[in-house]
């Protein structure tokens, strides 16, 4: 029977949606740039690490470490060189330079790399497949991806309620203005949350490209899906971005496995029905700003 | 203490100050006094060199100094680090964190835990309200209170130099004269310096000990707040209270400050 191999699948790309939703929703909560340029620049720091182990023949870890670590440094690059020198921006503005940023990144990763497909394998295998309870199959990637997500998200939760700099996060998003008398350098706090989300957004691109493959272009399609989970979930609430991407998951591979022909354009048929309905998505607070 | 010299602040191409000095001497309060659009808030901002951001040379002329030391080209994080503690108009807490999370928000340039600690006990005495509401989302109280909050949170940066922007805006008459007390406590008690820009010139004037009036990005008057009580001017455009045929007055007191 495979509802339930539909459901740990759906539920393990789902959580791949949630956690690329999340590198969306740290930058839009803090600087309230809807990032279109997130799914190349993780597209980019997992060719890196994909670099480093083909041709220098790096082990697994090292080279994830390195990439994440290019993916900090790329973070703070597209922030300091694409978003700052835009003084008073409109959000159109924004829109249509990280768009830029997104072909600008593509456009080297196609002439570095080529545009072939290229198999990027981590240590879980998704061909690896685990009967834990008779009847659930689960592979090794599937379990991989739900550690990883679980460790981050607990990692986020803590980060933000109780260390510094988290704080210092959160007060940024809600009033940059008040932030700045607090003697918070927000400056450093828009640059740090751009890396961050470029850490967990190639984080969750090597889980994808794991399952699926690797080209200039194989983070679209999860950017989009990504992008929907957390436009489902209120593009602010981390939560939410989570159910959101869980959502995603399982319609897709719900409504993929009934219908096969229609499968890339179910999330959007939903996003847009929930938009209907909830127009601050699903789990949005609100708190009118002042102008 | 303070001492502003001659700044100037553009919007655009419209002068919002137009050369202003004062002076601030260590204990005192300070109140700083005008009608809407007179710069208030405006030479607040340019003391915290909030208008930083959008252009590099601000303010485009005069100095500040604080503490014999210049800070018209220090980045905001070091003035406070000096300490110019800043309750913003309207208060602007932080809507989304707890109480206690916009209080500590407020000792984020310090680093001895201790001192801050002792910093907390301290703006909880002074605002009992706060420690009851320790947990609650700040953006769900009420404005008395947000302003309790925005004031304390001030303090924990334990500011030599207080500067409040309105700490009576939308609040009741008796709420006002609460949070005054609690202003005049901190001067007296914890020798914080205070700057106090208000709108409401009779409370100001009954809570400072020098007051200087600012009028169209200009200081027009300075003086203590009982000469400045008994002046005609101030007593019939600030305090309301009318000697003489209105429209005629103010056209005189209109022509007496233009040419000054």
């Amino acid at each position: 029977m495979p509802f339930k191999q539909l459901l740990i699948e759906g539920l393990a790309m789902g959580a791949c949606y949630g956690l690329f939703g999340l590198a969306v929703v740290i930058i839009y909560k803090t600087s309230e740039v809807v990032n279109f340029a997130a799914g190349t620049m993780a597209m980019f720091s997992t060719y890196v690490a994909f670099h480093v182990i083909t041709l220098y023949g790096f082990p697994f870890w090292l080279a994830f470490l390195v990439s994440l670590f290019f993916a900090a440094v790329l973070g703070v690059f597209v922030e300091f060189f694409f978003i700052k020198p835009a003084k008073n921006p409109t959000l159109l503005g924004l829109i249509v330079i990280t768009i830029g940023a997104q072909l600008l990144l593509g456009g080297l990763a196609g002439w570095k790399w080529t545009a072939d497909q290229q198999a990027f394998s981590i240590p879980f295998s998704y061909k690896v497949i685990y009967e834990p309870i008779p009847g659930f199959h689960i592979s090794q990637w599937a379990i991989a991806v739900f550690v990883i997500a679980f460790i981050i998200v607990t990692f986020l939760f803590l980060f933000f309620k109780f260390t510094k700099l988290g704080r210092a996060m959160r007060a940024t998003q809600q009033n940059k203005h008040a932030a700045k008398i607090m003697g918070i350098k927000t400056d450093r706090v828009f640059a740090f949350s751009w890396a961050f989300s470029s850490v967990i957004g190639v984080t969750a691109a090597m889980l994808i490209s794991a399952r699926t493959i690797l080209d200039p272009d194989f983070m679209m399609e999860p950017f989009l899906r990504a992008f929907a989970a957390a436009v489902l979930g209120g593009l602010m609430s981390i939560p939410g971005v989570l159910i959101g991407g869980g959502i995603m998951g399982l319609l897709e591979n719900f409504f993929g496995y009934a219908f096969p022909s229609w499968k890339p354009i179910t999330a959007f048929v939903v996003i847009v029905l929930v938009l209907c309905v909830r127009p601050s998505g699903l789990f949005a607070k609100h708190y009118v700003k002042k102008v | 203490m303070l001492k502003v010299n001659n700044i100037e602040t553009w919007y655009d191409l419209i002068r919002a100050l137009h050369g202003i000095s004062f002076e601030i001497n260590k204990g005192d309060v300070v109140a700083l006094l005008g009608s809407n659009g007179a710069g208030k808030t405006t030479t607040l901002k340019t003391i915290m060199r909030l208008f930083y951001d959008l252009k590099e040379e601000q303010p485009e002329k005069g100095t500040i100094e604080f503490l014999g030391e210049r800070i018209d080209r220090k980045a905001t994080d070091e003035i406070v680090k000096m300490g110019i503690g800043y309750v913003p108009e309207g208060r602007e807490v932080f809507p989304e964190l707890t109480v206690l999370e916009n209080i500590t928000i407020g000792a984020y340039t310090r680093k001895d835990r201790s001192g801050v600690k002792s910093d907390l006990e301290n703006v909880f005495h002074h605002f009992p309200i706060l420690k009851e509401r320790n947990s609650q989302q700040a953006g769900l109280m009420s404005g008395g209170e947000q302003q309790m909050l925005a004031i304390g949170r001030a303090l924990m940066s334990r500011p030599k130099l207080l500067m409040l922007d309105e700490p009576s805006l939308g609040l009741s008459p008796i709420l006002t004269q609460e949070i005054f007390g609690i202003i005049k406590n901190i001067n007296e008690k914890d020798g914080v310096t205070v700057l106090l820009v208000e709108q409401n010139v009779n409370m100001a004037l009954k809570y400072s000990h020098f007051a200087y009036l600012l009028e169209n990005g200009r200081i027009v008057r300075a003086d203590k707040p009982d000469v400045l009580r008994e002046d005609e001017d101030i007593k019939e455009f600030y305090l309301g209270i009318a000697t003489e045929e209105s429209v005629k007055g103010y056209k005189r007191y209109r022509r007496k400050v233009r040419f000054r």
